[in-house]
């Protein structure tokens, strides 16, 4: 489902300046870089962070849906949405597994989304409150992780490229199911309208801050961007996003929630008002409202299964060991 | 308790293709990696076939040797049909 603007990796390496002309050449060059190669201790550190931080992303993105899987309003939805809840376990694990070729394994990445050293993406830290909810996430969430994902698809680092192409084939029935939820509560009673138009006003900023910090704060940006792991910049890709979405609300008959939102004819695309980044900082860090849910539903998770992952490397053990003596 | 071992995983799309590789998963044993392998990598009938093989298993050549590695089969151009000059008349060869 999604990525976010990198938060917090560290991309200082300590190779020779030849060394690391050497492996900008094959940036350049559009060379792809597979995990044996040798690359800047940063290259790796940043693809670490952000593969993990993608991929816990996915796996905490389970839960805000998965909270209306048994409250869907009809067979056809409830079989939808767990397909797509499906769908966001396997992106993390195609990400998880895109990350552990860096040499990082996957207890550790799970410790460190637990113990809250890892970060995740904050649109997952608001509740969902109302099935139009599950409409939004669907549209504007996957719609914006669609946007942040596709440039991801020519990254380069082959392993995730090629996570990526797998995460955006299937990316585009979670949008479409989203939109066409919303588009069947708008054509509904009054009540559901209004259940769509309140999903929006809340769903709205917060999907616009998927895209992770403005350009001028972004600390990370340059070099992602001069490695070719970002192609294009946050606010590019918001700009896009906004662009694209905003028709798409006005078939939907709804108002995005920006007084100061106007078509701008001179930039061929939408102005928009002041994002609220005290809000994102607050969210990223742990204050949103769901943060501390999110975390405990993981830990729960992992501390209830621990005996399903023991007892199964028992039983492997076991019968390996009854193996060796039949063969002796 | 160690981690749960690391499979990669290959795939083959229908049968009179090559098995290819998609990824990797974690499982105790052959058998769970298989049924992993299913639900993680074949939602969409990728697959009429599946491959799991325990990572620790596969030796791999170091991309920093490459070119020593490789460096037999950049010079023997003689290898390629086209180092052989046969007249047009011959027709298709």
């Amino acid at each position: 489902m999604y990525s976010q603007g990198l938060i917090g990796a560290d991309g200082r390496s300590e190779e020779t300046p030849e060394f690391l002309a050497a492996f900008q050449a094959r940036i350049d060059a559009e060379e792809k870089i597979e995990p044996k190669d040798a690359m800047p201790e940063g290259y790796r550190r940043t693809l670490i962070r952000q593969i993990g931080q993608h991929a816990h992303s996915e796996i905490v993105g389970m839960l805000p849906e998965g909270n209306w899987i048994t409250r869907a309003p009809s067979l056809k939805r409830k079989a939808a949405l767990l397909a797509k809840v499906q769908d966001e376990g396997g992106h993390g694990l195609y990400l998880y597994s895109a990350a552990e070729t860096l040499g990082v394994t996957r207890d550790e990445m799970t410790e460190e989304l637990l113990d809250g050293r890892a970060k995740y993406s904050s649109i997952f830290n608001y509740p969902t409150l109302s099935w139009a909810d599950i409409g939004c996430i669907g549209w504007l969430v996957d719609g914006a992780a669609i946007m942040n994902q596709i440039p991801l698809c020519r990254c380069s680092f082959g392993p995730y490229a090629r996570a990526m192409i797998r995460v955006c084939k299937e990316e585009s029935f979670h949008q479409r199911q989203g939109y066409e939820i919303m588009l069947t509560l708008t054509r509904g009673t009054e009540a559901q309208k209004e259940m769509a138009q309140d999903a929006l006003d809340r769903w709205w900023w917060p999907s616009l801050m998927m895209f992770g910090p403005s350009d001028a704060d972004s600390q990370h940006s340059d070099q992602s961007m001069a490695w070719k792991i970002k192609r294009f910049t946050n606010d590019e890709l918001r700009q896009k996003f906004i662009d694209a979405t905003v028709p798409q609300a006005e078939y939907l008959g709804l108002k995005v929630p920006d007084p100061e939102l106007a078509w701008n004819a001179e930039k061929n695309g939408y102005d928009h008002g002041p994002i609220d980044w005290d809000e994102f900082w607050r969210v990223v860090k742990g204050g949103g409202p769901m943060n501390r849910e999110r975390i405990a539903a993981r830990r729960k998770a992992w501390e209830e299964g621990a005996w399903v992952r023991e007892a199964a490397l028992a039983h492997a053990e076991k019968r390996a060991a009854r193996t060796a003596v039949a063969a002796e | 308790m160690g981690e749960t071992p690391l499979w990669e995983v290959f795939i083959r799309p229908r049968n009179g293709l090559a098995h290819k590789h998609v990824g990797s998963l974690h499982g105790a044993d052959a058998e769970l990696a298989l049924s992993a392998a299913r639900d993680v990598y074949t939602r969409r009938g990728e697959g009429g076939s599946i491959w799991v093989v325990p990572s620790a298993a596969i030796t791999a050549s170091d991309p920093a040797h490459a070119d020593e590695m490789f460096d037999p089969t950049a010079d023997k151009i003689y290898r390629h049909p086209t180092f052989y000059d046969i007249p047009d008349d011959v027709g298709h060869m």
